[in-house]
């Protein structure tokens, strides 16, 4: 194996066998395991059953996000419920030795966040969490991927997992982004060219010229998304940018460890002369700000097209399912969905939370208003960031505009903490699905960027970002 | 988790493609701390009327449609999120095997983890199901997971692949944990190699 070219996966992937056995999954080895009060209660539940301990408790790093309130008043407005999930976690951190940065931690905040700034998160690590949006930390070169409660309570009391080794898919991004199209405009035009299943199976591994001239916020951003093209995980192999952007943070190695481990992390890249399960190629210069117009982050395109028309599709089904997406969404087919009003505005979430996105939507609302009637929520990734928004100023340039500022947590991308739309309201939102009812029952989202989120809040209505100018 | 060899059921459809997590079972159902209770959120948006009332065009509403174990749907069934609430509500509802073209992958692993086989069927065989149950909605399939085939009054209509291990494992009712933990002594082999390493 070693004399091939091999994959950056691939590398990742042999560097974690335990053990192989014939007519059986792969056992690998979990580097790093974040949990969070959603999906680990039944996990510790099922470990309590077997009288199990924590395999390697210092693996294990939990977070409060999901169901949090980022009203700044907290714990007044927690329900019962979610205080519920919030108390059993710190209960069961204490009792198996897991380190919590919970509801009220000044390092607390979204799961996705909280690993990269820490330092948790390093290049060739294999990491999981019972959530989908793992996939954000392969922008540091990691094979990180969401699982299943059950397989939270394997890492628990093991440390590994049952896994196929996954089939690589390259996504090669080459040439320079055009002025106000960034890395959510990459994600949703990949997305809408092979579809929510188009990675199922599948790693991608993100390269190109494009690519690694993102900064380390964009990658984890496309990294982030690659599980609404139906792959588990998607990685960028680690270069300079990664190793600056991890030197010296809190659990980032030190000293002599830290040249070893940059050392060994520079061998971590695709050989050349290795092969790809398949490739998609996009050309950076040719991308336009995108935007969804449907019920998942598939159905997106470029924001000055025309709405897709059911009779253009090739097969009944997919009509079908156009004009149902539609309906949801009360768009007409062949309609621009520039001018479209829009109700709230929410710029946070695992994709869209880090700085650099604060830094990019507060460049559209320097020196102007929010639009009347539309809501605007600013929602920092973590406690982290939003210190350094706020000693930046851009906490006063969103509160000048009339949009809130709020505390960190997942809030309205998955709607489980009171903020959320009601129903047939619409929302430009910088998170990563747009599924019927995700941000509350009924409501309608258009997927977009934070740059295209802060255009829409201050015109009121889906606004082409590149006609907008910084404030 | 309850063994499954093989299952001869009628069956409901969802002829939907790209049925996601959040309407298998919307996030604010997923505040729970255990697994059992969740057949009554399943595809709740679809099924229920926002006061609670359930909707009379949802199949899972109709008068017919009680104790139906199979599900059949489209394409790319379970996108989206890793909730294994998602698996949870299907089985507390009562549904041990879904029928689609294709699944997402975590949903996948989900579902087979927790007695609810994933089948995929071919679009011709897709075809053949959906057409004999609008021919006739209480038609009885059979799902055998031992054979690994699905059946029509009779006639072996499809086969279709599961993992070998996965299969092992509900085919005698095992769970996965077991297992692993027998491999203790590797992982304690892997655990001092690496601490070996220089960072």
């Amino acid at each position: 194996m070693s004399q091939q070219a091999q994959t950056l996966v691939d590398k990742v992937w042999d560097r974690h066998i335990v053990s192989e056995q014939p007519d059986r999954p792969s056992m690998i080895y979990i580097d790093l395991h974040l949990i969070h009060e959603v999906t680990s209660p039944q996990a510790f539940a099922a470990l309590e059953e077997r009288g199990l301990k924590l395999r390697q408790p210092e693996r294990t790093v939990a977070t409060m996000d999901h169901s949090t309130p980022t009203d700044p008043r907290r714990l007044e407005v927690l329900d019962g419920q979610s205080r519920k999930q919030l108390d059993l976690l710190r209960r069961n951190c204490e009792k198996y030795g897991v380190t919590l940065y919970g509801l009220g931690h000044n390092r607390n905040g979204i799961v996705h966040v909280i690993g990269p700034e820490l330092g948790l998160t390093q290049p060739g690590m294999t990491i999981v969490c019972g959530d989908s949006h793992t996939s954000t930390h392969g922008a540091f070169g990691a094979l990180a991927f969401g699982i299943g409660t059950t397989e939270v309570s394997h890492v628990l009391a093991t440390q590994c997992l049952l896994q196929h080794r996954p089939k690589s898919f390259e996504v090669r991004v080459d040439g320079e982004l055009p002025e106000g199209v960034g890395a959510k405009d990459i994600a949703l035009a990949i997305i809408a060219e092979i579809g929510t299943d188009g990675g199922t199976g599948h790693v991608f591994e993100f390269r190109g010229s494009a690519i690694e001239a993102l900064s380390m916020e964009g990658r984890m951003t496309l990294c982030n998304m690659s599980i609404e093209a139906g792959a588990r995980a998607g990685l960028v192999a680690p270069d300079e940018k990664t190793f600056a952007y991890l030197e010296g943070r809190d659990f980032a190695p030190k000293g002599a460890a830290w040249q070893a481990a940059v050392a060994d992390w520079r061998s971590l890249s695709t050989d050349e002369g290795a092969t790809f399960s398949r490739s998609l190629t996009l050309d950076a210069s040719k991308l336009a700000p995108m935007i969804t117009f449907g019920t998942n982050p598939g159905m997106g395109q470029a924001i000055d097209k025309d709405l897709p028309r059911p009779e253009d599709l090739g097969s009944d089904q997919a009509a079908a399912e156009l004009q149902k997406a539609l309906d949801y969404m009360g768009l007409e087919s062949g309609k621009a969905l520039l001018g479209h009003p829009v109700d709230v505005v929410f710029i946070g979430s695992c994709t869209n939370s880090r700085i650099s996105d604060l830094r990019e939507a507060a460049e559209i609302f320097k020196g102007r208003q929010v639009a009347e009637g539309v809501r605007t929520l600013v929602v920092p990734g973590s406690q982290d960031i939003k210190r350094q928004a706020e000693a930046e100023g851009l906490d006063a340039v969103f509160r000048a505009a009339g949009a809130e500022w709020r505390e960190p947590g997942c809030s309205m991308c998955i709607a489980m903490n009171g903020d959320q739309l009601s129903p047939g309201q619409y929302a430009v939102s910088t998170s990563n699905r747009n599924f019927e009812g995700r941000q509350g029952r009924g409501g309608r989202t258009f997927l977009a960027s934070p740059r295209t989120a802060a255009a829409a809040a201050i015109k009121g209505c889906v606004t082409d970002p590149r006609t907008v100018k910084a404030g | 988790m309850e063994a499954l060899k093989s299952l001869t059921a009628q069956a409901l459809v969802v002829h939907r493609d790209n049925i996601d997590t959040d309407q298998i079972i919307p996030a604010r159902f997923l505040k729970v701390t255990d697994k059992a209770g969740l057949g009554d959120a399943l595809f709740a948006d679809w099924r229920y009327a926002e006061d609670g009332t359930p909707k009379a065009d949802f199949v899972l509403n109709q008068p017919w449609a009680k104790g139906r174990k199979i599900l059949v749907a489209g394409q790319n069934f379970g996108s989206g999120s890793s909730r294994e609430h998602a698996p949870w509500a299907l089985l507390g509802y009562g549904f041990r095997a879904v029928l689609a073209r294709s699944f997402a992958d975590i949903f996948r692993n989900n579902a087979l983890k927790n007695g609810v086989l994933p089948v995929a069927l071919g679009e011709a065989e897709h075809g053949k199901v959906l057409a004999a149950l609008a021919a006739n909605r209480d038609e009885a399939l059979t799902v055998d997971l031992e054979a690994c085939a699905v059946s029509l009054g009779g006639e072996r209509i499809a086969s279709f692949e599961v993992d070998a291990f996965a299969r092992h494992c509900l085919l005698n009712g095992l769970d996965q944990l077991g297992y692993l933990l027998h491999f203790e002594a590797d992982i304690a082999r892997y655990e001092a190699e690496r601490s070996q390493r220089a960072y």
